[in-house]
């Protein structure tokens, strides 16, 4: 484990080296180190955020000093305290850490996936088959990022990895389901964005007058369904 | 009571100190990209510190009262009238009923924050009432400002109609915050920084050159981030990082060798290399940056960064005390 300074109100705790060799068991460990971490309750810590093999830890410096750090050893005081919370609890068991599992519907039409043959091609199958594939794995969030609410899925079948595209699209619409690399994920805003797009979801995956308010978070399980384009508008009404 | 932006300006938002406790989930601290700043001038108007107020970006901005509020602005060398009285950063200013406030382009800088008595009444949206421009939502529908819009204000505490009555002949206060305060914008700005994660896996002319030259401000920057011209830095192109949080202060070096400072806008999660993080007290200079500024970097520790800060706060402890007798 090491934790290293992310400018002078944040710091940023490593609990693995490395997340691909193991990325079920690296989730699991920094899982556990933030509820850990939430539990401790460290003097003038306002936030924590997972991702991948890291904890962010957001504190206010006024505050560690406040309870008795000297002003040139708050991160040395923050640290030591992070360590001896990890070191000196009780492992939290894997069983503790919240995972749902959630189905995403999704339409894989034409319409709704300019890129899916562009898989497809890349992947030497049928768009069809694309489409089964995907919808026959089950993934894992990793991560949230890169815009509110979205979700970088694990567990992508090794086939349909795609390279992210050379040039981003300006814009891609709210609800798009996509590939980047060995990783699937859904877009839930509308924003501009490089992953291949092979269908949509009628799901708000945010909405910011809930809380929490995306619909995944880091752990939970995911698999997708398709369904006809009259269900999409179905669902969408 | 509202207020109306007969003029909306470039791009104004209404910003308080942004969204804690939801990085988990994607969403951006965002806020005023000058906290201090936002803090001070809701000081000055008899708010809470973090009541929500205007960021305005390039002026042009003309907004027209309803009824009798204290305004205070801090921020870059804008010229900001209310009919034909000049109103200097800084001052608790009374608007009467119909008047209005007038910011044009700024000289220096590019930002400025209007704390308004009684603050800015838009919805609180987890937690905030901060515009989130990337996810489109809190603020004002989500959005910049609008011509015509009208947003709502809250009453006028109790101190701020002291003070109200105070000006009524006036009709500016006299005494201001220190003057890095109410305008923090800087001609050749350095900006001080600690190292971050990735400073070590940059090579020493790398490091040498970041810390010696100069880098200009893009056009291409926004609340975001500040992108920079300037030398080239070499990307080290061996590391190959997963994803982990990026925070406003941050400065990354993408495979371009161009140098990004993260704002309050910015995204949650990153994967370029960390070179430096600019330090607290610096984010003032660095919200003011605009297009063909020359900026340099200069090294500091993590000590100094907290020691500065620390600094700052006991003023403004005293500055806090030293209003008391304005508002009572």
């Amino acid at each position: 484990m090491e934790i290293a300074p992310l400018g002078d109100s944040a710091l940023i705790v490593r609990i693995r080296e490395s997340f691909d060799d193991a990325s079920d068991e690296a989730l699991n460990a920094v899982l556990a180190t933030q509820r850990l971490l939430e539990n401790a309750k460290l003097p003038g810590v306002i936030e924590l955020a997972p991702a991948y093999t890291t904890v962010a830890l957001f504190f206010d410096p006024m505050r560690v000093v406040a309870f008795g750090a000297k002003a040139d050893e708050v991160f040395d005081w923050l640290a030591e305290r992070i360590r001896k919370a990890i070191s000196s609890a009780n492992e939290v068991r894997r069983d503790q850490i919240e995972t749902s599992l959630v189905e995403i519907p999704a339409c894989y039409d034409a319409e709704f996936a300019p890129d899916l043959d562009e898989v497809a091609h890349h992947a030497g199958l049928g768009a069809q088959e694309v489409v089964d594939l995907h919808c026959a794995s089950e993934y894992r969030v990793h991560c949230i990022g890169f815009t509110p609410g979205f979700p970088f899925l694990g567990g992508l079948p090794s086939k349909l990895a795609t390279p992210r595209r050379s040039t981003p699209r300006k814009e891609i619409p709210a609800g798009s389901v996509a590939i980047g690399g060995a990783q699937t994920g859904i877009y839930p805003v509308k924003s501009p964005g490089g992953w291949n797009v092979i269908g949509r979801t009628p799901l708000r995956l945010f909405d910011p007058q809930k809380d929490p308010p995306a619909l995944l978070r880091a752990s939970d399980r995911v698999h997708f369904r398709a369904i006809t384009r009259g269900e999409f508008e179905k669902a969408r009404r | 009571m509202n207020v109306i932006a007969v003029r909306a300006g470039f791009s104004t938002t209404v910003q308080d100190f942004g969204r804690i406790g939801f990085r988990q989930f994607g969403v951006s601290l965002g806020g005023a990209l000058d906290a201090h700043a936002l803090s001070v001038a809701n000081l000055l108007v008899g708010n809470e510190e973090s009541a929500a107020g205007l960021e305005v970006t390039f002026g042009g901005l003309q907004l027209r009262f309803a009824d009798k509020r204290l305004v205070a602005w801090s921020g870059g060398e804008f010229d900001a009238r209310s009919g034909s009285t000049s109103l200097p950063a800084g001052h608790p200013v009374l608007i009467r009923e119909g008047e209005e406030l007038v910011i044009e382009r700024p000289k220096t800088g590019c930002r400025a924050w209007i704390a308004i008595s009684g603050g800015l009444e838009v919805p609180l949206v987890l937690g905030s009432r901060s515009t989130d421009l990337r996810g489109n939502f809190g603020g004002k529908e989500g959005r910049v400002l609008q011509d015509g819009d009208k947003v709502a204000l809250g009453q006028n505490s109790e101190q701020a109609k002291i003070l109200i009555e105070r000006l009524r002949e006036e009709k500016i206060a006299r005494w201001k915050p220190p003057h890095d305060w109410s305008s923090p914008a800087k001609r050749e700005p350095t900006l001080r920084v600690i190292r971050g994660s990735e400073w070590n896996r940059f090579d020493n002319v790398t490091v040498q050159r970041f810390t010696g030259d100069k880098f200009t401000v893009s056009p291409d920057s926004d609340r975001m981030g500040v992108r920079f011209e300037g030398p080239r830095l070499k990307a080290n192109e061996l590391v190959d990082l997963i994803s982990e949080a990026v925070a406003p202060s941050t400065i990354q070096i993408p495979p371009s060798g161009k140098p990004i400072l993260l704002l309050g806008d910015c995204q949650t999660i990153g994967g370029y290399p960390k070179i430096a993080h600019v330090i607290t007290v610096d984010l003032s200079i660095a919200a003011q940056l605009r297009a063909g500024d020359e900026v340099r970097f200069r090294e500091v520790t993590l000590a100094d960064a907290h020691q500065l800060l620390i600094n700052r706060e006991q003023k403004l402890e005293q500055f806090r005390r030293g209003l008391q007798p304005h508002f009572s």
